[in-house]
């Protein structure tokens, strides 16, 4: 059972006094702060006789509204003296809220800000792009100050450590994609093309695609997270101090990574999909395991596996490139880490497609169709 | 007048028994046979004190010797492998977690860095401890007490609009207790409130903290490494080592001890220099208690504050009782 505050009015000489009651403590003052604030008439004097033990809340309560009555504050106890005084030092009327701007003023603002920040970004993006090259040129010419070990690192956990669940992926999008198109190819008695659409799909296109989104999903938000983190730290700092350069021991390694193990990922999610077209085939197609992998051989015209061999290192270089640059565009608080990285992964996953729809087009100009 | 008796009602059938307000005894916290471990790596083993309430316990030790841990097993952050730590009279070891609640909101803590949200204002900050125990506060009010804290410790009115990644790293200490202070708490936490302050600030930050226990009548818990803030504002030092406390008592006390730990500390030159810096500020303290005394016309609360001291004590509060007799 708590104890609440009240109040009594009392009347004597012409002057209103209100008496306070009971324990005056932020945990018991919120009824009678609402009843203060409702009070209308005019009060002369508060008298504290009764109150039994007071904090600052209740100091403070007492003090605005002896404040907005005008009131005198009576018999207060040696406490509420001391601490009806310390609060009434403590008086400000600066504004609590961060200041806003009107939603007729922020919203253009905001939107202004995203475009220049894009145009910002676009160009740090090329810039830290040469800024690779250049690093790249640099190490072909003084090959002894590659990283070995730090890339075989990346490279174990781009490429090794994700086998497993790219490879679960691409064995259901193989499923999906063999069961869903005879499906509908057998409207046509054409089941028998399953395998061509499940063989030239994969390979050309969706090992590759996905491959690509799972990495940025794993590895290029781990990029720009660790790399975020790092300078929050001041650990990209440190580096710099000591001569090491960033671009060397930190970006060259998870990029050369993302490169390299893309187009053999890619290639190996696509072969995991075409076992999985297989097995499905056997089961519902009543097309044998090992005939469906031999027709694969005569169904797909081997330029569809260099189709999707040259996309893939472009798109580890566009992930690898989007985490790191991301990632080292973190400065202020672990909110912009969290933030960074999302930026990373929507900025990699989108121009994985964009430059996949161009990829499709120039290589069907090209005769690779 | 309905609807707050519905508040009311909602309030009190939450409320939990205010064991806090009825505890009588003289120590807040007690705490016996505590042992806390690691893995393999003891911290603690049969660790045993007392907290005074109404003082400024300081709690010093060498890096590593558990003095965060031991505060993270009073508040009920770390729990611990053996014995019993006992706030206000309860076993926070082995309380209900209501009944932890019924403790929580009568204690304020400081983290070292502050800990402060960062996504909330400073002024939003102090809020959150009122709408969490006290959610039938109205909303001005609580944005009253809020702005009345920020100003209390000590940080300028304009800061509490201010987001913690604006705030220096002093003032976003000071805003750490601004939140410790929000529930006008019996006891408070300060794990190294001087740590990274330039001394000037240091300086201040004691003073504010003695200033504050005086007047809200806290007890006060205070980590430190700052042999300043020892001699400055301590009543009493507890020094852990071994694993356990291994004494308590004023520093004048605790120079006669024999351990080579404390000899060390206490006789090591930057002691020396702090010891004589304390003197000669206490000296100066009691001039100008002297003067406030003929003057009458210092700052009630701002009075002096010159500890270990009766000469500049006492002429302090004759200030102060001076002042009161001229207003009543």
């Amino acid at each position: 059972m708590r104890e609440w505050a009240e109040y009594t009015v009392k009347e004597g000489g012409g002057r209103e006094t209100i008496a306070l009651q009971g324990p005056l403590l932020v945990s018991s003052v919120a009824m009678l702060d609402r009843q203060l604030r409702d009070y209308a008439d005019s009060v002369q004097q508060i008298d504290l006789t009764d109150v039994e033990t007071i904090d600052t809340v209740g100091a403070w309560l007492v003090v605005r509204f002896a404040r907005e009555k005008d009131a005198q504050i009576i018999n207060a106890s040696e406490q509420a003296e001391r601490l009806i005084a310390a609060v009434k030092e403590c008086d400000s009327d600066e504004p609590i809220t961060a200041p806003r701007d009107k939603t007729l003023i922020r919203v253009p603002e905001t939107v202004g800000d995203k475009v220049v920040d894009m145009g910002h970004g676009a160009v740090g993006v090329i810039g830290f792009l040469g800024a690779v090259m250049i690093t790249i040129g640099n190490t072909i010419r003084h090959p002894s100050r590659l990283r070995l070990k730090a890339l075989v690192r990346q490279i174990e956990l781009v490429g090794v450590s994700s086998l497993g669940i790219i490879g679960l992926m691409s064995f259901l999008i193989g499923v999906v994609i063999a069961q869903q198109g005879a499906a509908q190819l057998r409207q046509f008695g054409a089941e028998i093309y399953t395998i061509n659409l499940t063989g030239r799909l994969t390979l050309r296109e969706l090992g590759v695609l996905m491959t690509a989104i799972m990495v940025a999903g794993r590895s290029g938000s781990a990029f720009a997270a660790q790399l975020g983190t790092m300078k929050l730290t001041e650990e990209v700092d440190a580096m710099r101090t000591i001569g090491v350069s960033p671009m060397e021991a930190l970006i060259l390694p998870r990029i050369l990574a993302a490169v390299f193990m893309m187009p053999l990922l890619g290639f190996y999610s696509s072969i995991i999909a075409i076992i999985g077209g297989a097995v499905i085939a056997d089961i519902t197609l009543d097309i044998p395991f090992l005939t469906f992998l031999s027709r694969i051989q005569d169904v797909v015209p081997i330029h569809d596996l260099w189709v999707g061999l040259a996309k893939a290192p472009v798109f580890g270089l566009i992930v690898a490139l989007a985490g790191c640059y991301q990632g080292l565009q973190v400065k202020g608080n672990a909110e912009e880490v969290g933030a960074r990285t999302t930026q990373a992964v929507v900025m990699a996953i989108f121009m994985v497609i964009v430059l996949d729809a161009f990829f499709a087009v120039f290589f069907s100009e090209v005769g690779w169709g | 007048m309905s609807d707050e008796n519905a508040i009311k009602h909602e309030v009190e059938k939450e409320a939990l028994p205010e064991l806090v307000n009825e505890y009588e005894g003289d120590c807040p916290i007690v705490i016996e046979g505590l042992r806390n471990s690691f893995g393999s790596q003891v911290v603690h083993e049969d660790l045993s004190l007392k907290v005074r309430r109404g003082e400024i316990l300081g709690v010093v030790g060498g890096s590593g010797t558990g003095k965060s841990v031991l505060m993270r097993s009073i508040i009920g952050l770390q729990i611990p492998d053996e014995g019993t730590v006992e706030v206000f009279g309860q076993d926070i070891t082995k309380a209900a977690p209501d009944e932890q609640i019924g403790v929580r909101s009568h204690w304020g803590v400081l983290f070292q860095g502050g800990a402060l949200f960062s996504t909330l204002t400073v002024e939003e900050n102090v809020e959150v401890p009122l709408k969490q125990f006290y959610p039938e506060l109205s909303p001005e009010m609580r944005q009253e007490i809020a702005r009345y804290k920020v100003v209390l410790s000590g940080l300028p009115a304009d800061a509490a609009s201010k987001y913690p990644s604006e705030l220096s790293g002093g003032m976003r200490k000071r805003a750490g207790l601004a939140r410790a202070l929000s529930l006008d708490p019996a006891l408070l936490f300060l794990d190294e409130p001087t740590a990274g302050l330039d001394p000037v600030g240091a300086a201040n930050f004691d003073q504010l903290t003695r200033e504050l226990t005086d007047t809200l009548g806290l007890t006060v818990f205070l980590i430190t490494h700052d042999l300043d803030t020892l001699y400055a504002i301590c009543d009493r030092v507890a020094v852990l080592a071994d694993k356990r406390v291994i004494a308590v008592g004023t520093i004048p006390e605790l120079l006669e001890s024999e351990h080579p730990w404390i000899q060390e500390y206490f006789n090591g030159p930057r002691s020396r220099a702090a010891a004589a810096s304390h003197k000669r500020g206490i000296e100066k303290d009691a001039r100008r208690a002297e003067s406030d005394a003929s003057g009458n016309a210092s700052d009630t609360v701002q009075g002096n504050r010159g500890r270990d001291n009766d000469l500049a004590q006492n002429a302090g509060r004759e200030a102060m009782d001076k002042d009161d007799g001229g207003k009543a």
